[in-house]
C-alpha cells in the first residue's frame, strides 16, 4: 500500500507513527528523567520531517490515501494538499523548538509530571498532525477531539492547585461547545452530499456538491463559533487568559503558536475548500468579529499585570487580525476581486506564520523567566536584562516582532493587511466600499496599542532594577543551553520572516491557487527576479524592501558610531542614577504593570470593568487596589449562568414530587410523541 | 472637473470641517467665531456658484450672506454673551473623539441617504448634497448636545446654515424673496432670543437648561 | 532603481542630516521673535551639539548596552526617514526600500527603542517618560497612517515618490480630502515631535515633561545625537506635509536642469512651515496631560473623517 502514497505523505505518517511510540515509550521509561527528557529531543526531529515533507508537498498536487482505521465502513480518508502543507510547516517548524525548549525546561520537573507530560505531548502532536490531513468529517473530529483533550491534560499539569483545574475545566467546556457546533456544521453538509450512504462525510463528496444558501450560511456560522471557540474570538475568548498562565510555559506556547491556528485551519477548510460561493455578509460579519476581537484583546492585554496573561490577550489580539483578514477575502471573493483576495489571504496566512514564531517565543522565553524567578507578576521583576541576557536579547527580537515594527516579521503582514484594506475601495455597495476602509483604522490603532503593550511587558520585566531583589536571581542565569537553543532559533525565525518575505510569499502561491478559484496565474508582481522585494500589486503601487532597509539602518548606525568613536573619545563617568534632588529613590519607585497600563485604563474605561478599593481618608494603613476584570464575564456569562440558574430552578419545582409523578410524565411524553408520530 | 466645481467641493468640505469643529468645541466666544468663519465659507461658495454658472442675482445673495452671517449675527451674539457675562463658559460636553465617532456615523448615513436625491439632481455638484446633509445633522447633534441656550441657539444658526449651503450647491441658488425672508427671520429670531435669555437668567441666575426642566416638574 | 540618479539620493541624505538643525535654529529664533525677544540665533543648535560631543557623558551604573545603542539607532533610523522621503525630487532610488506605512513603521520602531532605552535605568522618571512617549505614540501612529491613507487613496499607491508625482500631475486639483488630512497632520506633527501643546520643548520641570524625560539620564555625546535625531525627525515631519499638501515646484525625476529651482522652493516652504510652527507655538498653551488622548483622538477621527469625505466627493 505504501507504494502508493507519495513521499510527503509518507513522512507525515511516519513522523506520526514516531510520535505515537513516543508516547508508548515515555510510559516505560517513566522513571528516568534523562531518558524522558531524551525523547523530546527525538520529538523535535519529527518535527522537522513534518517540515520538510510540508515544504515537498506544496508544490504537488494533493494526495490521498485511505487507512483501514476506525470503524467497519468507516475508514479514515486522508489527503495532504497545500493547504494542509502549509500548516504543517507551520506546525513543523514551531513544535520543533518547543519540543528543543522541552528538553531544557524538564531538567527541573518532578519524577511523575515529566512522563505524563511527554506522553500527552506527544499524543498532542501526532493527532494535531492527523487533524491536518483529515479528509473526512469523522477523522477529523477525531482527532479534534484527542486533540482537545490531550491538551487539557497538559494545561492541567499542575493539577494540585484549585485555579488550574478551574481553567482547565473552562477550556474543556468551550472547546466541546465548540466541537459541537462543528459537528453540526459537518452534519448539514452531509446530509446535503449526495453520495451513496454512509460516503457523504468525506470531504470529498461534500466538496462535490453544492448547498442553497441558507443552509451554506447556517454551515459557515456553525464552523465560525466552532473554531471560533478555539480561535479566542469575542465572548468565546474567556478560556485563553485562564489557562495560559496556569499551562507550563511550553504548553502554553503550543497552545498559542499551534492550537489556535487550528482553527483558522478549520475555518479555511470549511469556507474556501468545502463550501463553494462566499456570500459578502459572511465577509463582513467576520470582518467586524476579527476587527473586535482584535480591539478587545488590544486594550485588555495593555492592562494586565500578569506576564503570561498579557500575553494571552495579546494572543486575542491577533487572531482578531487573522479573522479580519479571513472576512477581507471573504469580502473579496464574495465580488470576485480575486487578485485582492489573494493578498488578503496572503496577510492572513503571512500573519498565521508570525504569530506562531514570535508568540512562541514570547511564552518561552517567560517560562525562562519563571523558571529563573519563580514570579508571574510583572510588577515585582525588573532588571533581568543583566542576569538573563541571551533570553533578553531574543526576547527583544520577539518584542519587536509582535510590536509590528520594520524590519521584523510582524510588520509584514501588518503591512499586507493594510495593503488589502486599501484595495477595498471598488464594491458595487456603496456602504462597503466607504465602511471597509475604516478598518484599516482599527488596524492602525490596534498596531500601535500592541506597540505599547510590548514596551510594557519588555521594559518592566527586563529592563530598569529589580523591583523585588530577593525575587531577582543573584548570579547569571540564562537558560539551559536547550531553552537558548529554542529560543535562538525562533527569534532567527522572526527575523528571516521579517527580511524576506516575498520568498515566503512564494511558498504559498500554491495554497492562495488552491483556496481562491480563478485566481490569475501570475496574479502577484513577484516574478523571480523580484525575489528581494515585497510588492503585492505592482512597484509603482507600493513596495517594501526589508533588508536594505535593515542595511541601511545598520550602516547608518555604523558610520555613526565610527565618526563618534573617531571624533569624541571621552570616556564615560559611571554614577548613580539622576534622583531629581530626592535622596532616597528606591527600585521600586519604577512604574508599575499598573502604572504603565493606567492611561489606557482611563482612555478606554467603558471597555473595561475596574473594582477599586479606596482608602479613607483616616485610614491607618492605606491600601488602594484596583482589580479589572474581563467585561464578557459580567456582561453575558454571570447573566447567562443565572438564567440557567433559574431555569434549573423552575425545573426544579416540577421535580418535588413523588415518583409516580414521574411515570405520569414519561407516560405523557410517550403518548404524545406516539400522536405526533406519523 | 472645471476648477469652479472642485472650488465648490473643496468649500463644502472645509464647511463640514468647521460643521465639526463646531460640534467639538467647548468655548461659547470660540464657538461664535467658529460660526463666523462657517458663514464665510457659506458666503465664498455662494460667490463661486454665482461665478460659475453666471448668476449675478447670486453675488447679491452672497453679499447679504457675507454682512449678516459673518457681521451681524457673530456681533449681536458677541454681545449678548458679554451682556450675559458667559464668554467664558466651558460647556460640559461629551469625550470628544466620541462625539466625533458619533458624527462619522451621522455622515456616512447622510451620504447614502442623499445618494437617490442627488442623482435626480443633475448638476456637476451633487456629491456636495451629501455633506450639505450631513451638516445639518452635525448642527441637529449639537443642539441636542449641549447644555446651555446660547450654544443651542448657534446650533440652530448652523442648521440654517446648512439648509442654505444646500440650496446653493446643489440647485444654484434659491429665490430671492425666500432667501430674504430667511435672513429678516435669522436677525430677528436672534433678537428675541436674546430678550428671552435675559429674561430666563433673572429668573434662574443660569442658563443651563436643566433649570427649565426642573421647573416644570 | 536608477544608478544615475544616486548622487541625488546622497545630497537629499546629506542635506536633511546637516540642515536639520538649522530647521530647529530658526524655530527658536521666530519663537524668540515673536515673544520680543533678541533670540539666540541660527546656529544655536550647532553649539549645542558641539557642547555636547565635545562632554564627557555620564551613565548610571544600572545602564546596559541597550542604553548605549539607543542613541545610535534613533539617529540611523530618523537618517533613513529623512532619506526616502520626497524633498526636492521625486528620483529617489531609494525610495522603493519604504512606503508611506514602512515610514510610520520607522518612526514606531525607533520610538520604541527611545522608550525601552528610557525605562532601561530604571528611574521612575523615565519609565514614566516611556508611558507618557508610547501614549502619545499609541494614538498618533495611527492618525498618521490615516493621514497618509488619504492621499494614497488618490494616487492609488502607499509609495510617496507616487504619491507626490501624482498630485503634481495635473496643474491645479484641489483635494476637499487633503483639508481634513492637513489638519490631522499638523496636530500629529505637534505631538510627535513633542511641541506646544502637547510637550514644551523648553521645560525644564520633570514632572510636565515627556521627551524631557525620557532623555533625562543621557548626557555628552548620546544627548547629542537624541538631540540631533529629534532635529531630524522635526525636519523629516515638515518635508512629509509639504510633500502631501504643497507638494508643487518639486523636481520630477529625470529632470536634472529643474533641481536647482526645487531646491530653493523646498527651502522657503520649509521656511515658511517653520515660522508657522513657531507662531502656532507660541498662539496656544500646553495642555494638560489628560487633554493629549482626547487631542489626538481628535486627530485621529479627523483623519478618518479625510478618508470618509474622499469617498464622498469622489477626490
Amino acid at each position: 500500500m505504501s507504494g502508493s502514497l507519495g513521499l510527503p505523505l509518507e513522512i507525515v505518517l511516519g513522523t506520526l507513527v514516531l510520535w505515537l511510540a513516543l508516547a508508548l515509550a515515555s510510559v516505560a521509561v517513566s522513571r528516568y528523567p534523562e531518558v524522558i527528557r531524551s525523547l523530546f529531543f527525538v520529538g523535535s526531529l519529527g518535527s522537522l520531517a513534518l517540515c520538510v515533507a510540508g515544504f515537498l508537498a506544496i508544490t504537488r498536487a494533493p494526495q490521498v490515501c485511505v487507512l483501514p482505521l476506525g470503524l467497519p465502513g468507516l475508514p479514515f480518508h486522508l489527503r495532504l494538499d497545500a493547504l494542509s502543507a502549509i500548516f504543517i510547516i507551520l506546525f513543523g517548524a514551531t513544535t520543533f523548538s518547543v519540543s528543543l525548549y522541552t528538553t531544557g525546561y524538564l531538567k527541573h520537573a518532578r519524577y511523575p509530571a515529566g512522563a505524563r507530560m511527554a506522553l500527552q505531548y506527544h499524543i498532542l502532536l501526532a493527532s494535531i498532525a492527523l487533524f491536518f490531513l483529515a479528509d473526512d468529517a469523522y477523522v477529523f473530529m477525531v482527532a479534534w477531539e484527542t486533540m482537545a483533550l490531550s491538551s487539557y491534560f497538559l494545561v492541567v499539569t499542575d493539577h494540585q492547585e484549585v485555579a488550574v483545574r478551574k481553567a482547565g475545566f473552562l477550556y474543556l467546556l468551550i472547546e466541546h461547545v465548540g466541537a459541537l457546533a462543528i459537528l453540526l456544521a459537518f452534519a448539514i453538509m452531509q446530509a446535503s452530499a449526495h453520495h451513496g450512504i454512509g460516503a457523504g462525510y468525506t470531504f470529498h463528496a461534500m466538496r462535490d456538491s453544492t448547498l442553497p444558501t441558507g443552509l451554506a450560511s447556517a454551515v459557515f456560522f456553525l464552523a465560525l463559533f466552532g473554531f471560533g471557540a478555539k480561535i479566542g474570538l469575542i465572548p468565546l475568548h474567556v478560556w485563553l487568559p485562564e489557562a495560559h498562565p496556569v499551562a507550563p510555559s511550553p504548553i502554553s506556547a503550543l497552545l498559542s503558536g499551534v492550537l489556535l491556528k487550528l482553527g483558522v485551519y478549520g475555518i479555511l477548510r470549511v469556507v474556501f475548500d468545502l463550501l463553494h460561493a462566499q456570500v459578502w455578509w459572511w465577509g463582513v460579519t467576520t470582518l467586524l468579529i476579527g476587527l473586535m476581537t482584535a480591539l478587545f484583546g488590544a486594550i485588555y492585554s495593555a492592562v494586565q499585570s500578569d506576564m503570561k496573561r498579557l500575553l494571552a490577550y495579546s494572543s486575542i489580539e491577533n487572531m482578531g487580525l487573522i479573522l479580519a483578514g479571513v472576512g477581507l477575502t471573504i469580502l473579496f471573493l464574495s465580488y470576485h476581486m480575486t487578485v485582492l483576495a489573494a493578498l488578503a489571504l496572503t496577510a492572513t496566512l503571512y500573519h498565521c506564520l508570525n504569530h506562531a514564531f514570535f508568540k512562541s517565543l514570547l511564552f518561552l522565553g517567560s517560562g525562562s523567566v519563571l523558571h529563573a524567578t519563580g514570579e508571574r507578576h510583572l510588577g515585582k521583576l525588573g532588571g533581568l536584562i543583566h542576569r538573563m541576557p541571551w533570553v533578553a536579547f531574543t526576547m527583544l527580537l520577539g518584542t519587536l516582532a509582535i510590536a509590528g515594527v520594520p524590519p521584523l516579521n510582524g510588520f509584514v503582514s501588518e503591512w499586507l493587511l493594510l495593503q488589502a484594506f486599501l484595495g477595498a475601495t471598488s464594491f458595487p455597495h456603496p456602504y462597503l466600499s466607504m465602511a471597509v476602509p475604516l478598518g484599516a483604522a482599527v488596524v492602525a490603532l490596534v498596531a500601535g496599542l500592541a506597540a505599547y503593550v510590548m514596551v510594557k511587558f519588555y521594559g518592566i520585566v527586563f529592563l530598569g532594577r529589580a523591583r523585588e531583589p530577593q525575587k531577582s536571581p543573584a548570579t547569571r542565569i540564562d537558560g539551559d543551553p536547550w531553552e537558548r537553543a529554542a529560543l535562538t532559533y525562533l527569534a532567527l525565525g522572526c527575523l528571516l520572516l521579517g527580511l524576506f518575505p516575498a520568498v515566503v510569499i512564494r511558498i504559498f502561491k500554491p495554497t492562495l491557487a488552491l483556496l481562491i478559484a480563478g485566481l490569475p496565474a501570475n496574479a502577484h508582481g513577484h516574478s523571480p527576479h523580484h525575489w528581494f522585494l515585497l510588492a503585492p500589486i505592482d512597484v509603482a503601487h507600493a513596495s517594501y524592501i526589508p533588508w536594505v532597509f535593515l542595511g541601511a539602518i545598520g550602516l547608518t548606525v555604523l558610520m555613526t558610531f565610527t565618526a563618534v568613536r573617531i571624533l569624541f573619545r571621552k570616556p564615560i563617568r559611571r554614577s548613580a542614577i539622576w534622583n531629581c534632588g530626592y535622596p532616597s529613590l528606591t527600585a521600586r519607585m519604577q512604574d508599575t504593570a499598573e502604572g504603565f497600563g493606567q492611561p489606557i485604563s482611563h482612555i478606554f474605561v467603558s471597555f473595561l470593568r475596574i473594582r477599586r478599593t479606596l482608602p479613607t481618608a483616616d485610614d491607618q494603613t492605606p491600601v488602594y487596589r484596583s482589580e479589572i476584570e474581563d467585561l464578557t464575564w459580567h456582561g453575558l456569562y454571570l447573566p447567562l449562568a443565572r438564567a440557567v440558574s433559574w431555569m434549573t430552578g423552575l425545573v426544579a419545582l416540577l421535580r418535588r414530587r413523588r415518583i409516580a409523578i414521574y411515570l405520569l410524565y414519561s407516560f405523557a411524553t410517550l403518548l404524545v410523541l406516539l400522536v405526533l408520530a406519523p | 472637473m472645471p476648477l469652479f466645481a472642485q472650488a465648490i467641493n473643496m468649500l463644502a468640505a472645509l464647511f463640514l470641517l468647521v460643521a465639526f469643529a463646531m460640534l467639538s468645541q467647548r468655548r461659547l466666544a470660540n464657538l461664535i467665531n467658529l460660526y463666523a468663519l462657517q458663514g464665510l465659507i457659506l458666503g465664498l461658495s455662494i460667490g463661486v456658484v454665482a461665478y460659475g454658472t453666471d448668476q449675478p442675482k447670486l453675488y447679491f445673495s452672497a453679499g447679504l450672506n457675507l454682512i449678516l452671517k459673518v457681521i451681524a449675527v457673530p456681533w449681536l451674539l458677541r454681545r449678548l454673551v458679554r451682556k450675559l457675562q458667559v464668554q467664558w463658559d466651558r460647556e460640559t460636553i461629551l469625550y470628544i473623539p466620541t462625539i466625533m465617532l458619533l458624527g462619522l456615523g451621522l455622515v456616512i448615513f447622510a451620504f447614502n441617504a442623499s445618494l437617490p436625491l442627488s442623482e435626480l439632481a443633475g448638476t456637476i455638484n451633487h456629491n456636495t448634497l451629501g455633506i450639505a446633509l450631513a451638516s445639518v445633522l452635525l448642527s441637529s447633534l449639537m443642539m441636542i448636545l449641549r447644555a446651555t441656550a446660547i450654544s443651542q441657539v448657534i446650533g440652530f444658526l448652523a442648521l440654517e446654515n446648512g439648509l442654505i449651503f444646500a440650496a446653493t450647491s446643489v440647485t444654484y441658488g434659491m429665490p430671492m424673496v425666500i432667501e430674504l425672508g430667511i435672513a429678516l427671520d435669522v436677525i430677528v429670531g436672534v433678537f428675541i432670543l436674546g430678550v428671552f435669555f435675559f429674561h430666563i437668567r433673572e429668573q434662574f441666575d443660569s442658563l443651563e437648561l436643566n433649570y427649565l426642566d426642573r421647573h416644570e416638574d | 532603481m536608477n544608478a544615475r540618479e544616486i548622487p541625488l539620493q546622497l545630497t537629499q541624505f546629506v542635506l536633511v542630516v546637516g540642515a536639520a538643525p538649522l530647521l530647529a535654529g530658526w524655530i527658536g529664533q521666530c519663537r524668540a521673535w515673536f515673544a520680543n525677544r533678541s533670540g539666540a540665533g541660527l546656529l544655536q543648535p550647532y553649539r549645542v551639539l558641539r557642547k555636547l560631543f565635545h562632554k564627557s557623558p555620564v551613565m548610571a551604573h544600572e545602564a546596559s548596552l541597550l542604553f548605549r545603542i539607543a542613541p545610535y539607532i534613533l539617529f540611523g533610523g530618523m537618517a533613513l526617514a529623512g532619506a526616502i522621503v520626497p524633498m526636492f525630487s521625486t528620483g529617489l532610488p531609494f525610495a522603493p526600500v519604504a512606503d508611506a506605512i514602512a515610514l510610520v513603521g520607522i518612526f514606531a520602531f525607533t520610538r520604541i527603542f527611545a522608550a525601552l532605552a528610557a525605562m532601561d535605568v530604571g528611574t521612575a522618571f523615565g519609565s514614566m517618560g516611556a508611558r507618557r512617549e508610547m501614549l502619545v505614540g499609541f494614538l498618533a501612529e495611527p492618525a498618521l497612517l490615516i493621514v497618509l491613507f488619504t492621499p494614497a487613496l488618490i494616487s492609488h499607491s502607499t509609495s510617496l515618490t507616487v504619491i507626490v508625482m501624482s498630485l503634481t500631475a495635473a496643474r491645479l486639483v484641489l483635494y476637499p480630502s487633503m483639508a481634513f488630512a492637513a489638519v490631522a497632520f499638523t496636530m500629529v506633527l505637534l505631538a510627535e515631535n513633542g511641541r506646544i501643546p502637547v510637550d514644551n520643548p523648553d521645560t525644564h520641570l520633570e514632572l510636565t515633561m515627556i521627551h524631557g524625560a525620557l532623555d533625562l539620564e543621557y548626557s555628552g555625546r548620546y544627548l547629542a545625537l537624541i538631540e540631533w535625531a529629534s532635529a531630524i525627525k522635526l525636519l523629516t515631519y515638515i518635508a512629509i506635509g509639504i510633500a502631501l499638501f504643497v507638494p508643487w515646484g518639486i523636481a520630477r525625476s529625470g529632470h536634472w536642469a529643474h533641481f536647482p529651482l526645487a531646491l530653493a522652493i523646498f527651502v522657503v516652504k520649509v521656511i515658511a512651515a517653520g515660522a508657522g510652527l513657531a507662531l502656532l507655538e507660541t498662539l496656544l498653551a500646553k495642555m494638560r496631560l489628560f487633554r493629549i488622548p482626547e487631542f489626538l483622538g481628535t486627530a485621529f477621527m479627523l483623519a478618518v473623517l479625510g478618508l470618509l469625505v474622499h469617498f464622498l466627493l469622489g477626490a
